[in-house]
C-alpha cells in the first residue's frame, strides 16, 4: 500500500511539472501575442502544448485538428506520459484508422485552462513565480478555440482539412465553425450540443461543490500550502462518471454484483463493483488532473450557448457556410442526447449547410464516442473519405 | 421494391427517369433516401444532393458512402426546412409510407421549387385482377408485404395522385409510367391506359403560378 502511495505520488508530482514543461511539442506565445479573452482580459505569455501525427502534404490541406473533452489531453495516440496509459482515441486515430494519420496530418493541442502544458490554472503565473489558482481569468471555449488559431497560424496552417471532436471537443468544433467558416473545410461534432442544458450545468455544479468542499483544495491555493483536493476531485469525478455512462450499461457490467465477497458487510465499505469501479475512476484521475482545472473547463462549458452569440439564432452562426458537417450522437447519450444533435442538425439545414446525421444505436451512454463503435469508425471513415476527395488530398 | 429493373449502368430504371427530370448542378432533397443509391447517381451528374432517411441502418449507410444525409422523417423533419431551400425535392417510391402524403406534398413544393414523385401504381392490372380473384391484399414482387407488416399505409393509383395534385394546386410539368419490365409506356397513351399497365408512375411538379 505504501509503494502503491509511492507510485501515485510520483506520477502526481510528474503530473504537476507537465503543466509547465509538457512532454509533448510546444509553442509559446510571448508577450507581443495576448490572447484575447471573453472575460475582457489579456493573457500574455501563454503557452500551447500539442502533438501532432502524420505528415503535412506540401499544399498543406491535410490537417485534421482534434478537440479533446473535458478530461482529455493532446495524447490522442501515443503512450501517455504521466499515466503510461495507451492515448485516449487510439481507435479513432492512426495508421490505417478512420482519422488515418497516412493521410492526413493530425494535430492535438491541450485546451487553454487545462493542465497537461497548455496554459490554465496549474501552470506557473509569471508575476509570482506560483500556480495560477483562481486568479487565472474565467476561460470559455471560444477562447479555447482562439488559442488553437494561433497555434495552427504558428504552424503555417491557414485551411483545416477537418476538426474533430466529442463532448467538449464537439463544442469547440462547433465553435471553429462559427468562428473561422473559411478555416475549416469538414467538420465532425460528436456527442455534443451548441449548448450546456441546465441538467448539465447543475451536474458540473455538483462537481465544482465537491472539489471546493474539501478541506485541501484551501480555495484553491493548494499548491503553496502543500496539499491537493484529492477528495474532493475523486468524488467530482464519479458523480461526472456516471453521466457519461448508462444504467443499461452500467447494469451490463456491474448488475449487483459484489467486489470480492460473497455477502454485504454490512459497512459503508465498497460492497459492490460499481462502487469499487467508481472509487478508481475517482483515484486514478485525480492523478493526473488538476482540481481547479476541473473549476475551469466546467465553467466553460457551462458558459457554452452558441446560438446566444449570434442573437439567439443558431443558423446565424452558420449562415452561408461552406463547411461540411457530420453530426454523430448516440442512442444512449443522455448528457447530451440526440435532440440536442437534431437542433443542430435543424440550425445547419436552415443555412444550407452540407450536412450529414447519424444517430448510433449502442447502450453505453455518452462515452460511446471513444470506445470501440464499428459504425462510428465507418461514419467517420466514409465521411472524411468523399471530403478528402473533394479536398483533393491524396488517397494512400 | 424487390427485384427492381436496371438500365445503363446498372442504375434502377426508375431511378434514371427521376434523374433525367432534373437538370445538372442543381440542389437537391432526396425524402427518403434509402442506402441513397438515388443520390449517389444524381451526384454523379453533378447534382448537390442531401439525403433523409428514417430507417438509422440506411443513414448510416449513406453517410458511411460520404452522402450528405441525416436521419429523419419526412411526416415530421419538412416543416423545419426554410422555403426555396432546393430547386427539387426527391420523393422516390417513399409517398405511398407516409402518414400524411398530402402535407408531405404541399411541404415538397414549399421547400422546392419543383417536385419529383414516383411511386408504385395500385391501380395496375395485375393488383387489380389479384384483389379481384384473389379476394386477398395483393401482394407483388416488387409489393412482397403483408397487409400487416408494410411500411406502406397510404397507396394510391395513378389516378388518385393526378387527382390530388389538383387538389393540391400543383402543377403536372411531365408524368411517366412504367410497364412491369420496367419500360416506359407510350407517351400519349390516355391516363386511363397508364391507371391500367403502368406499374410505377414518376411524376415532375412544379407551384401553379399566381
Amino acid at each position: 500500500m505504501a509503494e502503491l502511495k509511492a507510485v501515485a505520488g510520483r506520477i502526481a508530482v510528474g503530473r504537476e511539472r507537465e503543466a509547465d514543461q509538457p512532454r509533448s511539442l510546444l509553442a509559446v506565445f510571448g508577450r507581443d501575442q495576448p490572447l484575447r479573452l471573453d472575460a475582457g482580459v489579456e493573457l500574455s505569455p501563454f503557452q500551447v502544448a500539442y502533438q501532432a501525427y502524420g505528415t503535412l502534404n506540401a499544399q498543406r490541406s491535410n490537417a485534421v485538428l482534434i478537440c479533446h473533452a473535458l478530461t482529455g489531453d493532446q495524447h490522442v495516440c501515443n503512450r501517455h506520459p504521466v499515466t503510461g496509459k495507451p492515448g485516449w482515441w487510439e481507435t479513432m486515430v492512426g495508421p490505417g484508422k478512420p482519422i488515418d494519420t497516412n493521410r492526413y496530418y493530425v494535430v492535438c493541442p491541450n485546451v487553454l485552462g487545462a493542465c497537461m502544458g497548455t496554459t490554465g490554472p496549474a501552470s506557473t503565473d509569471p508575476r509570482t513565480g506560483m500556480p495560477w489558482g483562481l486568479d487565472f481569468p474565467v476561460i470559455t471555449i471560444r477562447d479555447m478555440v482562439r488559442a488553437q488559431a494561433m497555434l495552427l497560424d504558428r504552424l503555417g496552417i491557414d485551411t483545416l482539412f477537418a476538426v474533430a471532436g466529442g463532448s467538449m471537443g464537439g463544442m469547440q468544433v462547433l465553435q471553429w465553425a462559427a468562428s473561422f467558416p473559411q478555416r475549416v473545410f469538414a467538420a465532425l461534432p460528436i456527442a455534443c450540443a451548441t449548448r450546456h442544458s441546465a441538467q448539465n450545468i447543475a451536474f458540473h455544479e455538483v462537481g465544482r461543490q465537491a472539489v471546493m468542499a474539501d478541506p485541501d483544495w484551501r480555495g484553491g491555493r493548494y499548491f503553496a500550502e502543500g496539499v491537493r483536493p484529492h477528495r474532493g476531485l475523486a468524488v467530482a469525478r464519479m458523480g461526472a462518471h456516471i453521466t457519461y455512462l448508462s444504467d443499461a450499461a452500467l447494469h451490463r457490467k456491474f448488475g449487483r454484483k459484489f467486489q470480492d465477497r460473497d455477502n454485504p458487510t454490512f459497512s459503508f465499505d465498497a460492497d459492490f463493483e460499481v462502487e469499487s469501479y467508481l472509487r478508481h475512476q475517482g483515484s486514478s484521475f485525480v492523478e493526473r488532473f488538476d482540481a481547479n482545472s476541473y473549476l475551469y473547463l466546467t465553467r466553460a462549458m457551462d458558459y457554452f450557448d452558441l446560438a446566444a452569440d449570434y442573437g439567439g439564432m443558431l443558423a446565424n452562426a452558420f449562415k452561408a457556410t461552406k463547411t461540411r458537417f457530420c453530426v454523430i450522437s448516440f442512442t444512449s447519450d443522455w448528457l447530451f442526447p440526440t435532440s440536442e444533435s437534431r437542433a443542430i442538425v435543424h440550425a445547419l439545414n436552415a443555412a444550407g449547410a452540407r450536412v450529414s446525421f447519424a444517430e448510433i444505436a449502442t447502450d453505453k451512454g455518452h462515452d460511446a464516442f471513444l470506445l470501440d463503435e464499428p459504425e462510428l469508425f465507418q461514419i467517420v471513415a466514409g465521411f472524411l473519405d468523399s471530403a478528402a476527395t473533394a479536398r483533393g488530398i491524396a488517397k494512400v | 421494391m424487390a427485384v427492381a429493373a436496371r438500365g445503363p449502368g446498372n442504375a434502377r430504371v426508375d431511378h434514371l427517369l427521376v434523374a433525367e427530370m432534373i437538370e445538372p448542378h442543381s440542389r437537391v432533397l432526396d425524402v427518403g433516401c434509402g442506402d441513397g443509391e438515388l443520390l449517389k447517381l444524381l451526384e454523379s451528374r453533378g447534382v448537390d444532393g442531401r439525403g433523409i432517411e428514417l430507417s438509422r441502418e440506411g443513414v448510416n449507410e449513406c453517410v458511411a458512402k460520404g452522402l450528405a444525409v441525416i436521419q429523419g422523417d419526412a411526416d415530421a423533419d419538412l416543416a423545419d426546412y426554410p422555403d426555396d431551400a432546393f430547386d427539387y425535392v426527391v420523393l422516390s417510391q417513399t409517398l405511398q409510407a407516409t402518414r400524411h402524403p398530402r402535407v408531405v406534398l404541399e411541404h415538397m413544393l414549399r421547400i422546392g421549387r419543383r417536385a419529383v414523385v414516383s411511386f408504385p401504381n395500385f391501380g395496375h392490372w395485375r393488383i387489380r385482377l389479384l384483389l379481384l380473384f384473389g379476394g386477398r391484399m395483393p401482394r407483388t414482387d416488387n409489393l412482397p408485404d403483408t397487409w400487416y407488416d408494410t411500411p406502406n399505409i397510404h397507396f394510391c393509383t395513378i389516378k388518385d395522385f393526378r387527382d390530388l395534385c389538383t387538389t393540391v394546386g400543383v402543377k403536372m410539368e411531365r408524368a411517366l409510367a412504367l410497364n412491369a419490365w420496367g419500360r416506359p409506356l407510350r407517351l400519349h397513351a390516355p391516363w386511363w391506359f397508364w391507371n391500367l399497365f403502368g406499374e410505377q408512375a414518376v411524376f415532375l411538379l412544379s407551384r401553379r403560378e399566381g
